[in-house]
């Protein structure tokens, strides 16, 4: 069993197989468990779930806490190993890989971008967007500076450049975070409740990146628990109890720009009157 | 693995983020690397001053004892056999081919008159090779030659002290003076050599030809003491056989009958002094590796600190495709540059101290390079050692959770 599984690795014939549409699918999971062993009692996580993903979409996947979303995000991410079932990521059958395997496919294929930001303290902007090619062992980025700064450009920050993050407000650092988060040109960019820490003007505002980057064809899929945010996404996979209960694509989608323009006035008719 | 080059950037840069925690964890490191090095430096100073006066004595000194008398089985101490005569030394003279000077030391006690004072002081009779194998050296006048010697001239040279007691300020060359009644003349003073490691004053002396002091003052025809020095150092050993055989000829002694007379030399000596010190030498530095050692644990301590402080940062790395051996990396060069930069302080601290014990105190110190780069690797084997159980301790954190450390 595992030799074939092993044989599978590294064929995108073989995964392509799963393939139901012309469109490359991105991310195919077949019946993903995770069960976690809390001392006598396991407990199971993710009960099967089957979801793909193709290149270029915008998913948001929903759900209370301990529906799962986490875990499932972290099976996406190369955090973590599933208990069963297969993972294709990009044509290449994930699972059954070692320790380094996961880390440099984390390196090559994703692009996180978390809750907390998560920059280096009293390191530049550009520093930060820098760090995941210091461990491209592959080289495949052949001059990190120039992609750096590339990556800031694309969210709008090449001003701030030389700024660290405490002299950056939660937006800008959020926007430093999605940066890093392309530098390495991944397959797709994995957000973990990326407005959790940010107002709702803000929010709109990170979300207008995300929209910006997935209209350039960028693959990105947001975990998130506010139905709002969840809208600006082109598809909404729901999950309750560890299996996927919803999976619609968005009927009235949101445009962030739209949204931030009509906040912004809002805000300064609201100051016009009280001034 | 990440490459050295960002290694080292990644340290430094985050050692310096914290710079006054940085800096007192490397005192720890710096104030044990000094400490080793000064008192490695204090030890190996002593050792050099002890050598140099051992040496002052004379060069390549081999030093004749008489050897102990037997009457029938009760054995004297040394000396209590005195069979030296100036025959013996004469024969050493033309027969050793190892030796350059060889001289008799006839000792003799007495008053010394001169100069309106008088002193009592030692009185030796050599011959004119004395003063290279002790390392003489003429204050004023002139050494006495070997035609003084042949002839019994009563000529007399001063020691220091000698000198300075009874003709205080003044060059006595040519002066009259009185050694227990016997008239000698002053041609010269010898050049001050200081107290002996031993502690007494090599100055209170009078050094008169040998045959002069044998006939004139002391009576008799033993010699006390032969002293001789070898052509060079390497061939002490040579030269010790060489006398040996020859006064063994000159004894008339059968093969298997014990040496009449005891051959030592200076090696031997300095040897027995080096070895004092050398363990002075080690006492010293390893009480002060110590200290060396509570650095190391400084720097683990802070170095655990940081790991937990950084969990996120490492959670980070660990998502964006660090691997475990880039943690690990990362964790550990900044334990050894830590500790490198605490070692460099430390190597150029205890210059400094040196050179004001130098200054300001009795001790004489000596810094050689081989302590330097004993105590560079030791203080870079210190961060290995110490910053390995925090390293790996990062290096084997889960990502998710490292992630979601609050």
């Amino acid at each position: 069993m595992m030799i074939q599984k092993r044989h599978l690795w590294g064929l995108p014939g073989e995964a392509e197989g799963f393939n139901m549409n012309n469109l490359k699918s991105v991310i195919e999971t077949r019946e993903l468990t995770k069960t976690y062993q809390m001392g006598d009692v396991s407990v199971k996580v993710l009960r099967g779930v089957d979801l793909t993903i193709k290149s270029g979409e915008f998913v948001a996947i929903m759900g209370a806490s301990g529906s799962g979303k986490s875990t499932l995000m972290n099976l996406i991410g190369c955090l973590d190993e599933p208990t069963s079932g297969d993972y294709f990521l990009d044509g290449k059958h994930v699972n059954l890989m070692g320790k380094n395997e996961y880390a440099d496919i984390r390196n090559q294929k994703i692009g996180f971008v978390f809750q907390g930001f998560n920059l280096l303290p009293r390191t530049t902007a550009l520093e930060n967007v820098e760090l995941p090619l210091m461990y491209d062992r592959k080289k495949r980025i052949r001059e990190p500076k120039k992609a750096s700064i590339a990556a800031l450009e694309k969210v709008g920050l090449s001003n701030r450049m030389d700024h660290e993050p405490n002299q950056l407000s939660g937006g800008q650092q959020q926007r430093v975070a999605i940066a890093r988060a392309l530098v390495n040109q991944p397959a797709i960019i994995l957000a973990d409740e990326p407005t959790g820490n940010l107002d709702s003007l803000t929010s709109v505002d990170v979300m207008s990146v995300f929209q910006n980057l997935n209209n350039q064809g960028i693959t990105v899929i947001l975990v998130t628990h506010e139905p709002d945010i969840a809208l600006y996404a082109k598809r909404i996979v729901e999950m309750r109890d560890g299996i996927i209960t919803k999976d619609n694509l968005v009927e009235n989608r949101r445009d962030a720009e739209m949204d931030l323009y009509n906040l912004v006035k809002e805000s300064e008719e609201y100051e016009e009157c009280y001034n | 693995m990440l490459q050295l080059k960002n290694l080292l950037k990644n340290a430094v840069k985050s050692i310096s983020k914290n710079r006054m925690r940085s800096l007192l964890t490397s005192l720890g490191i710096i104030i044990g690397v000094s400490s080793v090095i000064v008192m490695v430096a204090i030890g190996q100073g002593s050792q050099k001053q002890i050598e140099d006066e051992i040496e002052s004595l004379g060069t390549n000194m081999i030093i004749i004892m008489p050897g102990s008398s037997t009457s029938g089985a009760v054995r004297g101490g040394a000396g209590t056999l005195n069979r030296f005569t100036l025959n013996d030394v004469e024969k050493l003279e033309k027969e050793a081919t190892m030796i350059s000077d060889v001289s008799p030391t006839i000792r003799s006690g007495g008053q010394v008159i001169g100069g309106g004072e008088n002193w009592s002081t030692t009185i030796y009779g050599v011959t004119e090779g004395y003063f290279a194998i002790r390392n003489f050296e003429i204050e004023y006048g002139e050494f006495f030659t070997e035609r003084d010697v042949r002839a019994n001239k009563k000529v007399a040279l001063l020691g220091k002290t000698v000198a300075d007691e009874l003709f205080p300020n003044q060059d006595p060359t040519g002066e009259k003076i009185r050694i227990r009644n016997v008239p000698f003349t002053v041609i010269g003073v010898l050049k001050e050599k200081g107290q002996s490691s031993m502690g007494n004053d090599q100055d209170d002396v009078i050094l008169a030809p040998s045959t002069t002091v044998l006939y004139r003052l002391k009576g008799g025809r033993y010699v006390d003491m032969i002293l001789a020095s070898a052509v060079t150092a390497d061939l002490i050993d040579e030269a010790q056989n060489e006398i040996s055989s020859i006064l063994r000829k000159a004894h008339r002694l059968d093969e298997g009958e014990e040496d009449d007379f005891t051959i030592r030399n200076q090696a031997e000596i300095s040897e027995m002094a080096s070895s004092t010190t050398e363990i002075l030498t080690l006492l010293l530095g390893s009480i002060a590796g110590v200290s060396l050692l509570v650095g190391g644990i400084g720097i683990m301590n802070i170095m655990l600190v940081s790991v937990t402080e950084r969990t996120r940062e490492i959670g980070l790395r660990l998502s964006v495709g660090a691997r475990s051996i880039d943690v690990l990396a990362q964790f550990l060069t900044e334990a050894i540059v830590l500790s490198l930069s605490g070692g460099f302080i430390g190597i150029i601290l205890s210059f400094g101290i040196s050179i004001l014990l130098d200054e300001f105190t009795m001790l004489s110190t000596l810094i050689n390079t081989e302590i330097i780069l004993i105590s560079v690797l030791f203080s870079a084997a210190v961060g290995i050692f110490f910053g390995f159980y925090p390293a790996r301790k990062a290096a084997a954190l889960n990502p998710i959770d490292a992630l979601r450390y609050e």
